[in-house]
């Protein structure tokens, strides 16, 4: 069964159609790159998939759940990356990832043991770890944000532009977690408009433009 | 139900290790407080006798004005950097972000209340006569205004309005708890004859019915 | 750009145009019973043999009483309509309780009006701080100014509707208990020591009062029926805007697909 499975879903932002009419299957360990231009509605997709946009019509369903009558159920298996930090800026990095996993449902023992494996993954200094978020760049932070998704062990992960604003060793991380993701059997959509970073992942490039899927090199015929 | 608990006593205790990081409490909203003893001092330019009368009304003015700021906060700290959607993503039940949201905003009130009591002895000449009330009364009315401002906080976020959306919403609702709290007082503080257990009553059925239909509500309101 | 493809230019229709003639009708004939036919209020006080009571200002009575009346009916169905909206989920739900809201709002603050105007020269004050009902319409009228402040707010339709509804269900919720604690508050009331207890309401005066109730009914079901044609044309013209913006996004798409095939994505 495939892990996203969209037929013509038309999703509002108060009056706009983000979306009009898009469709789109993903079968999982997938690695699909959505490109397109700014405003096409790429971010309003991965939301959507994240079970945080309602859709207004059409079919949605991702890992199973049927968007339409119920968001929640699908979130706590899906990581979201979206455009801000998601991190509460007076705490700690190791708080935050601590937090956001115990959030998610694991265990504080558990929690910890697996922040301490995924901040070290994403590079981050030990040193920054005790400082308040606040203190950091925004690359630490992105990374930051990536480490307390990456806790949870999801079976999608949803990135809007994860590259976005950071060095060069910042995209390293972001192309290493995304590689492991793929190597542990999870679907990856990755929104990014640098295309030839994500291409060396040999994705699968759907194009996004005016709210509909327009172009696709992969998915069934 | 247990996950409920720890649901929100996770919450709950995020929110109150920011505040214990950032001192919004203690640097901003607390002498917020006593500048609004002091400015009722200038405005009413009683003597303290007058004061004194008065005090518990002024008191509980001056708690309803740290309220709205508390609630401020509490809805800041989860819309800054989108923090609130990653509540969503977790998955964690709206009624345990409420019950904790609502908590840690209760301990900060009470840290206040403590703070104004005080104020009112230093600045009005006020006494506590009745420990055991004005703590009860003091206890109660500050969960019925938690939970109350938790709901009201959610209901104005989101909108860009916030800061002068919440204050109309809120207080035309807090009006029989302001009325019952400062009866409460009155008689705890011996400002007056009143039965101030009675009031604590009603104050109490208030913040259960606060609590409950918070917790009911808030799933909906957070949502998209 | 899209206009409503309505034909409708107004909200008016046969049906609520001849209400609006009887209720114009009817209010002219209650302002004539009030102000010319009914008698002012005097009596003769029993020892001093002087005239007393309430002269001329007896007659807000046959307006501020039925207004009174209405505005708990309009927040009734306020109330009612935002229940039925977070069971049902639908617009017609949303729609009533807006309009209900706003009507009645409008009844509530001529309420305070007429009461204060009426009170001046009865109980020589224009407020009063310990009279319950005055208290209780008071925060009921700030309660609905909050809801109609949300309402005007530039949210997501469904996102304001959902919310106004339990403003709207908070605030009635809320009512009894600042009702019963302005009551414990303050027992004594200038409404019960006074007005309508010491009144004779009988004949030519009872009549105008039951005149008042009939006439102020059709004045909210005409302004109700508006505003909710208002409320719902809106809604409508809101879904041909999404419906035409579909459309343009689609042409959108075609468009950037030849420049994307051309190689021009950024």
């Amino acid at each position: 069964m495939p892990v996203i499975q969209l037929c013509d879903v038309v999703a509002l932002l108060g009056r706009f159609p983000a979306l009009a009419g898009a469709s789109l299957s993903v079968e999982a360990g997938e690695t699909v790159l959505l490109q397109g231009p700014n405003g096409a509605g790429k971010t309003t997709l991965l939301r959507l998939c994240a079970g945080l946009v309602r859709p207004e019509s059409g079919q949605a369903q991702v890992l199973g759940h049927d968007l339409s009558v119920d968001g929640r159920a699908v979130r706590r298996q899906v990581a979201m990356l979206g455009h801000a930090t998601g991190l509460y800026e007076d705490l700690s990095v190791a708080e935050n990832v601590s937090f956001w996993a115990q959030a998610a449902g694991l265990d504080k023992s558990l929690a910890a043991q697996r922040a301490t494996g995924a901040l070290a993954r994403m590079g981050l200094d030990e040193r920054l770890l005790s400082l308040p978020v606040s203190r950091l760049s925004a690359g630490q932070r992105r990374r930051a944000s990536l480490a307390a998704l990456a806790v949870r062990r999801p079976q999608l992960w949803l990135l809007d532009e994860p590259h976005a604003g950071l060095d060069q060793t910042g995209r390293n991380v972001v192309d290493e977690l995304i590689s492991d993701a793929v190597a542990a059997g999870a679907t990856v959509l990755v929104a990014s408009h640098e295309l030839d970073r994500v291409r060396s992942l040999n994705p699968r490039v759907v194009t996004v433009a005016g709210g509909l899927v327009v172009k696709d090199t992969g998915g069934p015929k | 139900m247990k996950s409920l608990l720890s649901e929100a006593w996770l919450v709950a205790s995020k929110d109150l290790r920011i505040e214990a990081r950032s001192r919004v409490l203690t640097n901003q909203v607390a002498p917020f407080a006593v500048l609004v003893l002091v400015l009722f001092g200038f405005a009413l330019d009683a003597d303290q006798r007058t004061l004194r009368m008065f005090a518990p009304g002024l008191f509980w003015v001056a708690v309803l004005l740290c309220l709205l700021l508390a609630v401020q906060r509490s809805s800041a700290v989860e819309s800054a950097d989108d923090a609130a959607t990653g509540l969503r993503m977790a998955g964690l039940a709206p009624a345990a972000v409420f019950l904790g949201k609502s908590a840690a905003i209760l301990v900060q009130l009470l840290v206040l209340e403590l703070l104004l009591t005080a104020g009112i002895i230093v600045f009005y000449g006020s006494s506590v006569k009745n420990l055991f009330l004005w703590l009860i009364a003091g206890l109660v009315t500050a969960l019925a205004v938690a939970a109350t401002g938790t709901l009201y906080g959610a209901l104005a976020s989101g909108l860009g309005v916030r800061e002068t959306l919440l204050p109309i919403l809120l207080l035309p609702v807090l009006a029989p708890v302001l009325i019952g709290a400062t009866r409460a007082y009155d008689d705890a503080l011996g400002a007056a004859a009143v039965d101030g257990w009675a009031w604590t009553g009603l104050l109490a059925m208030f913040a259960v019915v606060a609590s409950t239909l918070g917790a009911l509500a808030y799933g909906a309101l957070v949502e998209d | 750009m899209t206009n409503p493809t309505s034909s409708v230019a107004t909200t008016g229709s046969p049906g609520s145009r001849a209400l609006g003639l009887a209720t114009l009708l009817g209010l002219v004939g209650l302002l004539v019973l009030a102000f010319v036919l009914t008698e002012p209020d005097v009596r003769i006080h029993p020892s001093t043999g002087q005239e007393i009571g309430q002269f001329d200002a007896v007659r807000l009575l046959y307006l501020h009483v039925p207004m009174a009346v209405i505005t708990y009916v309009a927040y009734s169905l306020a109330a009612f309509a935002s229940a039925g909206y977070l069971i049902k989920r639908t617009p017609w739900w949303d729609v009533t309780a807006h309009a209900a809201a706003e009507v009645g709002t409008v009844f509530c603050f001529l309420v305070l009006v007429t009461g204060s105007i009426w009170g001046r020269p009865v109980w020589n004050t224009w407020w009063e701080w310990g009279d319950v009902r005055l208290m209780t319409t008071l925060i009921l009228f700030l309660m609905f100014v909050g809801y109609l402040a949300l309402r005007r707010t530039a949210a997501d339709p469904r996102v304001q509707a959902r919310r106004a509804a339990v403003v709207a269900l908070v605030a009635i919720v809320d009512l009894p208990l600042v009702n019963r604690s302005v009551e414990w508050w303050e027992n004594r009331t200038l409404h019960q020591k006074s007005t309508l207890g010491e009144l004779k309401i009988e004949d030519l005066t009872l009549f105008t009062l039951m005149i008042g109730f009939l006439v102020f009914l059709m004045v909210f079901a005409w302004l109700l029926l508006h505003r909710f044609r208002v409320g719902w044309l809106t809604l409508a013209a809101g879904e041909h805007q999404v419906a035409a913006a579909i459309k343009e996004r689609r042409a959108e798409a075609d468009g950037s697909e030849v420049a994307s095939a051309v190689g021009e994505t950024s």
